[in-house]
């Protein structure tokens, strides 16, 4: 059986099951209420595996689940390159993970400024400048390209366009869609300041053990969301 | 194999032990914050980080810092180290470099002789690879920086300039920022203060340990910088001709000799190379024929602030089997401003014993 992992809950997974619904594909919960259970109908050979959306591409990477829905950011962030491939960018569930400071620093609208001020920072307060994001690994990789140096990354989990009023930062990089959050906290996005876009994605597995039969699966799939024959061929 | 680099370390530490050293051992637990304070947020994408209930800590990820730590809270100078055991790195995904390896060193705390002390170090840790077929070659950070101090333009510049040394592509950028004589900003840099505390009002509230003096007094520095000429291009190709020099070390010596005019930064910066080259030579070290690159040491973590070598092995593409280099700087970051002039090198006695298995010796 092909596992498909898909998010248990939310938004997220209605749109999902909408996207395959619109490509002839039935993704249904079974069972009552609210026990973890689903199926797919159009289909044979898919199991469908209700995860949490941030846990899919941890089981994607680990090869138990051969296929899964879930952000770009996240696979980005958390996995080495190679460990998934794309199969289809689904569309919604578009995110930018953006480096952001505080309406008013109006002498900062580029990384270069904001490197400038970051030293200048460290001279007069004593520590380096600090960045809150929960997403460490792109946003020091892409700190690193822009050559900025004498910052620090908090970890924030949540809320992140607060850390600045609450002074556990002084600038943050962090997800947004419309923006709205960002400007509510009186921030703004740099210039080039965007680190990714993002959307829901549906990935294979390069790690997940395919048998003919899940290859074959995975062709009839191809064809019924009209996409091309080599989307997504993780065993190449 | 094990038996073989037990043998090596022991061979090593005798080495070090016989040129003076005593042995120092690390915890290999180190509280993060000093690290990450020295190096910045990189280190922590190249150290493996844990956590207690109150301190983060990283699994050392060399014995420099904690040596310079205890040296500096001792103070007792002149003195010399030797340690040995592993370090931990991580490596990016997919790369077949190790994550935890040896490393065997040896450090000088020395201000009476720099030029010897450099030498010294040099001319042992080349002793102590010698037949495993490697390739030595040096740099001088030490040059660098002084070409940089000998540029003639504004200290908030040149400060700049050698912030950022270590990363060539912002470097690049900023020196031809500098000697385009472009203006930063035109649209604030031509407000007066209270146009620009206006500006900054209107802009938003006033969140976070940034003040609006910090972002007026930065567009202060940006207006200053406007009425700064550009960096003469002599400065700006003397830096490149610097960066670009690849030759033996003492045909890099009569091409520095050129570069430098007398009475500069450089200048002096050239005569302590030409003492390392004579230190050198007197441990019988040939300068004819020991390659020096302009450009080399820059791209490592940046505490070293002088003389750097390192040792590769023949056509593959490993990690450096030993390097080393003058690192004065770090001991004043450590040593809450008051430095001890230092140099040190290490050896990776797992790489050494398998490339003298394979160059069977």
């Amino acid at each position: 059986m092909l596992k498909l992992g898909v998010p248990s809950k939310g938004r997220l997974q209605a749109q999902t099951f909408e996207w395959f619904s619109a490509h002839g594909i039935t993704l249904e919960l079974s069972g009552a209420g609210r026990e973890y259970a689903g199926r797919v109908l159009g289909l044979s050979g898919v199991e469908l595996v209700l995860l949490s959306a941030g846990e899919i591409p941890r089981e994607m990477a680990a090869g138990r689940i051969h296929m899964g829905v879930t952000g770009q950011d996240l696979v980005a962030e958390r996995l080495a390159p190679g460990a998934v491939s794309q199969v289809a960018e689904l569309g919604f569930g578009h995110a930018d993970l953006v480096v952001a400071v505080p309406n008013f620093w109006i002498d900062v609208d580029t990384m270069d400024d904001l490197d400038a001020a970051a030293a200048a920072f460290r001279a007069r307060h004593g520590h380096r400048l600090r960045v809150a994001t929960k997403y460490h690994a792109l946003t020091r990789a892409f700190f690193r390209k822009h050559g900025v140096a004498d910052y620090q990354l908090v970890d924030s989990q949540g809320a992140t366009e607060g850390t600045v009023k609450y002074e556990t930062a002084e600038a943050i990089a962090d997800i947004t869609s419309s923006g709205d959050t960002l400007r509510a906290n009186h921030l703004r996005i740099l210039s080039d300041g965007v680190i990714l876009r993002s959307q829901a994605t549906l990935f294979a597995a390069t790690a997940a053990p395919w048998s003919e039969d899940e290859m074959t699966v995975l062709t009839t799939m191809r064809q019924a969301l009209n996409l091309p024959e080599t989307a997504g061929a993780p065993w190449r | 194999m094990e038996r073989a680099i037990e043998a090596e370390v022991a061979r090593l530490l005798d080495i070090f032990r016989e040129a003076g050293a005593e042995r120092f051992d690390p915890p290999v637990l180190q509280p993060a914050d000093v690290l990450l304070d020295l190096y910045g947020e990189d280190i922590r994408a190249r150290a493996f980080v844990t956590h207690d209930d109150t301190d983060e800590l990283m699994l050392r990820p060399d014995f420099t810092v904690p040596l310079v730590q205890a040296h500096m809270a001792r103070a007792r100078n002149p003195a010399r180290y030797a340690y040995a055991g592993p370090v931990w790195r991580r490596q990016p995904p997919g790369s077949m470099r190790a994550r935890e390896y040896l490393q065997a060193g040896f450090e000088v705390f020395d201000a009476t002789d720099p030029a010897a002390a450099d030498a010294e170090v040099f001319a042992l840790i080349a002793d102590s690879v010698a037949g495993a077929r490697l390739h030595p070659t040096t740099g001088d950070i030490g040059l660098l920086i002084a070409a940089i101090d000998g540029i003639d333009t504004t200290a908030p510049r040149r400060a700049a300039l050698r912030r950022h040394l270590w990363r060539p592509e912002r470097f690049e950028r900023l020196l031809r920022l500098y000697s385009s004589g472009e203006t930063r900003k035109p649209e604030l840099v031509s407000l007066n203060a209270e146009q620009i505390a206006g500006q900054i009002v209107a802009a938003g509230p006033a969140l976070g340990l940034r003040t609006p003096e910090d972002v007026a007094s930065r567009i202060e520095r940006l207006a200053e910088d406007a009425r700064t000429p550009p960096i003469a291009r002599a400065d700006v190709d003397l830096i490149e001709a610097l960066l670009a020099i690849r030759a033996p070390c003492e045909a890099a010596l009569r091409q520095l000799r050129d570069l430098a005019c007398a009475g500069t930064p450089l200048a002096d910066a050239v005569d302590r190379f030409a003492a390392r080259l004579d230190a050198l030579a007197a441990r019988g070290i040939d300068i004819a024929t020991l390659p020096f690159q302009g450009a080399f040491g820059r791209t490592t973590l940046e505490y070293y602030d002088g003389f750097v070598f390192g040792f590769l092995s023949e056509g593959r593409d490993l990690p450096m089997v030993a390097s080393g280099g003058r690192y004065d700087a770090l001991t004043r970051a450590l040593g809450g401003g008051a430095g001890v002039p230092a140099v040190g090198g290490i050896i990776r006695p797992e790489m050494l014993v398998t490339l003298r298995g394979a160059a069977g010796c």
